[in-house]
């Protein structure tokens, strides 16, 4: 049964997805250039993919390793943590997000340092890390040219991979203008490129302290592998006393040689690169230096534990799903209010707070082509069909929803009554979606009503078939 | 070979003719169609939406209505998938689990029951074919862009000895029309954005009519073309594959 | 600490309960029929401009004709000490800021996605390849597989501290999507495959 419909709001407020949407979509000409390039990305990763003759079999492969993980994922990070401590790396265990970001203040503070360069690590995203240094007085500085962008312009990233996918150049030559002094209108990307890459220079050669995301961490050997085209992660790790790798428990994978499997995937379904520029393996610190892992949980335990959304975790972060999302594509990463956006942001979300995200497993067609470019094969569309049934259920649909679903629940269940409906008013004229020819039906905003029938097709085949034509023989 | 002819409650009311093109065409391929008249809708509509809970009177009408037919046949991919996928009843789930393999979307059950590999017909235009996500990524009726592997297309394939029918090679092949059941309405202007884009392909590619095997995604490119007062016409595969009449 | 416990034990609980297999990675194939020619067009793709030589005389001749000798070049390789230093490895690492060039050698090289397989031992620092402007990597031909496959059966059990897979120049997109060489690391990349 539906719980009592939850009154209490969520801590935080957010602009539900339809809306954020409706106001993205006010800019046609925006929107088309932000379907347009994402497009290109897909058809990007779809050459790259056809050209392996063992695509679907490398898939299928990543997916079988990643169930593997799941089902021991106890004893690997176990494993993991004995062997990267046998490597001489620091290992911290985080409950939630607060305590990530208190195990990243920690060390910061026991090294008396109030600067931070940070590469991509959307779990630092997830935890909100750089408003919690903020307040501590922390200043941090994300190297990804994306992530510095955004960074800038106070905004959150809009895609995991591409951070600044929402932006025009003449975007990000405004904000450079502003914060870095490069000349106004100036919108050549080498340009503008070049001023991030001075600038930042200058910031890696004087941090102390480095944190970057993880895309693997390998149980077999203790070492963490993180990839960026950039070269941020590296210029900043290698430069820094103290190096701070984040991530969720999910990163891990069984053996070194599994990384053959996913380092093919990543980058080919991510952008079409055959590989990223740098894949770079961390396994030791260098003499007297310190490396930090901090493993995370918040919440992924938890999702775990729900056998119809365990799967969502082996996600390896590489963006394909929004690309091919014609939602995602069409709505912009903002609107999705969380970290991680778009069809597997959809179905991760709802996992960290129901009431706050059950608007995105609805922000779907369900047209399942999120699921054929997963590398890891994730069932991402049939998941959001199933958060769909645990938010009705746990009470996140708005009443009038749930009263007009029970009705036309009544009414398809009994055929008697639903042909005096169909009669009398044509039921499903009145209950398909919003098929209502008035002033408060979102169809007729921008569409057409279909034309009525003279008759029904029941009503002709009545007279018409070869049953009632042979009746009237008779 | 009996069957049982499910056709979408929207279908019924809205498009009379695409039931009657479907009914007609079976029985020209050697059919013995029915059309029980107690069925009412899959229950889909509710599924989508969440609400898959309250389908189980839509569960027990339709095992009720397509009891002792050897297939059920329906011209729309969406609504099979939901059957296929979601059809059960706790007191008769054996009946209910044949029923979800005896349910057949149209064009797949001509090729891979009937095993008719073309019909003959006249449409004298320029078509784009509309691929419903539910129908090719659900049901695999064609192949996928998506994935590494040969082409093919049940529904395209059966238009090959359409005479005159000239169809287009569109840009994004299975891109999706933004319907999606509630979706159209919840997430209009998301769900409108898409159908427009869709119509975009199809004109920059000069047909004269966009065809497909779901009249929900046609229903909706519908409403935007005669917004638009667009020439592009929309019409149901099974129409094309009955033109030549009885 | 606790934590560590309790995450443990939640995920003991909620993991699946039986365990999937591991598949088997030798279903998925790596025959390359030319490796070389592979190698090549991939670089050349992905931004970096593959030199074929035979010696590392030739090697020295096309430094000499392509970069400015007057700037700071490094290298890991003896046999270039006429153009390159070779005594800056035990050095604070910041002080490669001015690097120009940096020529080390690779252990092998991936046909399929042109990257090169390097650890600390070949790079003198770890910041070297990513910190200069410029960057070359020597590799012999007989050291280029088909797939990330063989790369690490060669890789093994090999221990290094630090290793990285380096395919093509630095590069961003982040501004629509306009590739632009030389985000954060080298603004080039040479590659000699050498017989």
């Amino acid at each position: 049964m539906v719980k009592k419909q939850k009154k209490e709001m969520s801590s935080e407020k957010v602009i539900p997805h339809s809306e954020a949407a409706t106001r993205f979509n006010k800019d046609t000409e925006r929107v088309n250039w932000h379907d347009e390039t994402l497009w290109f990305v897909r058809e990007k990763r779809d050459k790259s993919a056809h050209q392996i003759p063992d695509w679907e079999l490398l898939r299928e492969t990543a997916s079988q390793i990643k169930n593997n993980v799941l089902s021991n994922i106890h004893d690997y990070l176990i494993e993991f943590e004995a062997n990267a401590q046998k490597n001489g790396i620091i290992v911290h265990w985080a409950a939630d997000a607060k305590e990530h970001n208190q195990i990243v203040h920690s060390i910061m503070a026991k090294h008396e340092v109030k600067q931070m360069v940070k590469s991509k690590s959307m779990l630092t995203e997830e935890c909100h890390l750089n408003d919690y240094l903020a307040e501590k007085g922390i200043e941090v500085i994300d190297s990804d040219l994306g992530e510095y962008i955004v960074q800038l312009r106070k905004e959150p990233p809009s895609h995991i991979v591409l951070p600044a996918i929402h932006l025009k150049k003449e975007d990000v030559s405004e904000t450079f203008h502003e914060h870095l002094g490069t000349e106004k209108g100036n919108i050549d990307p080498q340009y503008l490129t070049e001023s991030a890459r001075l600038s930042l220079r200058n910031t890696f050669l004087t941090r102390k302290v480095a944190l970057t995301g993880v895309n693997f961490a390998i149980a077999e050997t203790g070492e963490i592998v993180v990839c960026t085209n950039e070269g941020n992660a590296d210029m900043g790790a290698h430069l820094a006393d103290v190096h701070i790798a984040c991530m969720g428990f999910e990163k891990l994978i069984p053996e070194r040689k599994h990384l053959g499997v996913f380092l093919r995937l990543l980058a080919r379904s991510a952008t079409g690169q055959p590989i990223t520029t740098f894949s770079s393996h961390f396994k030791k610190p260098r003499a007297g230096k310190e490396i930090h892992i901090v493993i995370v949980d918040n919440g992924r335990s938890t999702q775990l534990g729900r056998e119809d959304f365990r799967n969502s975790l082996k996600c390896i972060r590489c963006g394909a799903c929004m690309n091919t999302c014609p939602v995602y594509r069409r709505s912009g990463g903002h609107s999705y209010h969380n970290a991680v956006a778009g069809p597997i942001g959809s179905i991760l979300a709802p996992n960290l707070d129901m009431s706050k995200n059950a608007d995105l497993p609805f922000a779907s067609t369900l047209c399942g082509s999120c699921t054929n470019v997963c590398p890891v094969k994730i069932d991402i569309h049939d998941q959001l069909y199933k958060w769909r049934q645990v938010l009705v259920k746990e009470g996140h649909t708005p009443t009038a929803k749930t009263i007009a679903m029970n009705t036309m629940a009544k009414v398809l269940a009994n055929p008697t009554i639903f042909n005096i409906a169909g009669k009398s008013g044509r039921f499903v004229m009145k209950n398909m979606p919003g098929l209502v020819n008035n002033k408060m039906n979102k169809w007729y905003d921008q569409r057409e009503m279909p034309e009525v029938p003279e008759e029904s097709f029941r009503e002709w085949y009545k007279k018409n078939s070869r049953e009632a034509k042979a009746k009237d023989n008779e | 070979m009996k069957i049982g002819l499910f056709i979408p409650c929207y279908v019924d009311q809205f498009y009379p003719k695409v039931g009657i093109a479907t009914y007609e065409l079976l029985q020209k391929l050697g059919c013995d169609v029915h059309f029980p008249m107690g069925q009412t809708c899959c229950g889909q509509p509710m599924a989508n939406s969440g609400y898959q809970y309250l389908t189980k009177g839509c569960d027990a009408n339709f095992i009720a209505n397509f009891t002792g037919f050897d297939y059920i046949v329906c011209p729309s991919g969406s609504c099979v998938l939901h059957v296929k996928e979601h059809l059960h009843d706790e007191k008769q789930e054996e009946a209910a689990t044949e029923m979800r393999k005896k349910v057949f979307e149209l064009t797949e059950f001509i090729t891979d029951i009937l095993k008719v590999d073309s019909i003959d017909g006249n449409f004298p235009y320029r078509v784009g074919m509309h691929v419903s996500c539910h129908g090719q990524r659900g049901l695999k009726l064609s192949q996928m862009t998506e994935l590494n592997a040969p082409f093919f297309s049940k529904p395209e394939q059966l238009l090959h000895n359409i005479k005159g029918l000239d169809l287009v090679s569109l840009s994004r092949k299975d891109e999706c029309c933004g319907f999606g059941g509630t979706f159209c309405v919840t997430e209009e202007a998301v769900s409108v954005k898409m159908g427009q884009d869709r119509i975009k392909d199809h004109e920059n590619h000069h047909v004269d009519y966009i065809t497909g095997g779901d009249m929900s995604c046609l229903m909706h490119l519908e409403g935007i073309l005669k917004r638009q007062k667009s020439p592009i016409k929309t019409i149901h595969i099974a129409e094309i594959l009955n033109s030549l009449g009885n | 600490m606790s934590s560590k416990a309790d995450i443990l034990k939640k995920i003991k609980q909620n993991q699946p309960a039986f365990s999937a297999d591991l598949p088997d990675l030798n279903l998925l194939s790596s025959e390359n029929p030319d490796v070389l020619a592979t190698y090549k067009t991939v670089l050349k793709n992905i931004g970096g401009d593959p030199v074929e030589v035979t010696s590392y005389a030739e090697i020295l001749d096309y430094i000499k004709k392509n970069y400015a000798l007057e700037k700071r070049i490094i290298t890991t390789i003896p046999e270039l000490s006429e153009i390159a230093s070779l005594d800056w490895t035990s050095d604070d690492p910041h002080l490669l800021a001015d690097v120009e060039l940096n020529i080390i050698k690779a252990h092998f090289g991936v046909a399929e996605n042109s990257a090169l397989w390097v650890t600390d031992d070949v790079l003198g620092q770890r910041v070297s390849p990513f910190i200069a402007q410029y960057l070359a990597i020597i590799v012999h031909k007989k050291d280029i597989l088909a797939s990330m496959h063989q790369a690490y059966e060669r890789i093994g059990n090999q221990q290094y501290g630090f290793g990285t897979f380096i395919a093509g120049p630095s590069k961003t997109a982040d501004i629509e999507q306009s590739l632009v060489l030389g985000a954060h690391g080298a603004r080039g990349l040479i590659v000699f495959m050498l017989d």
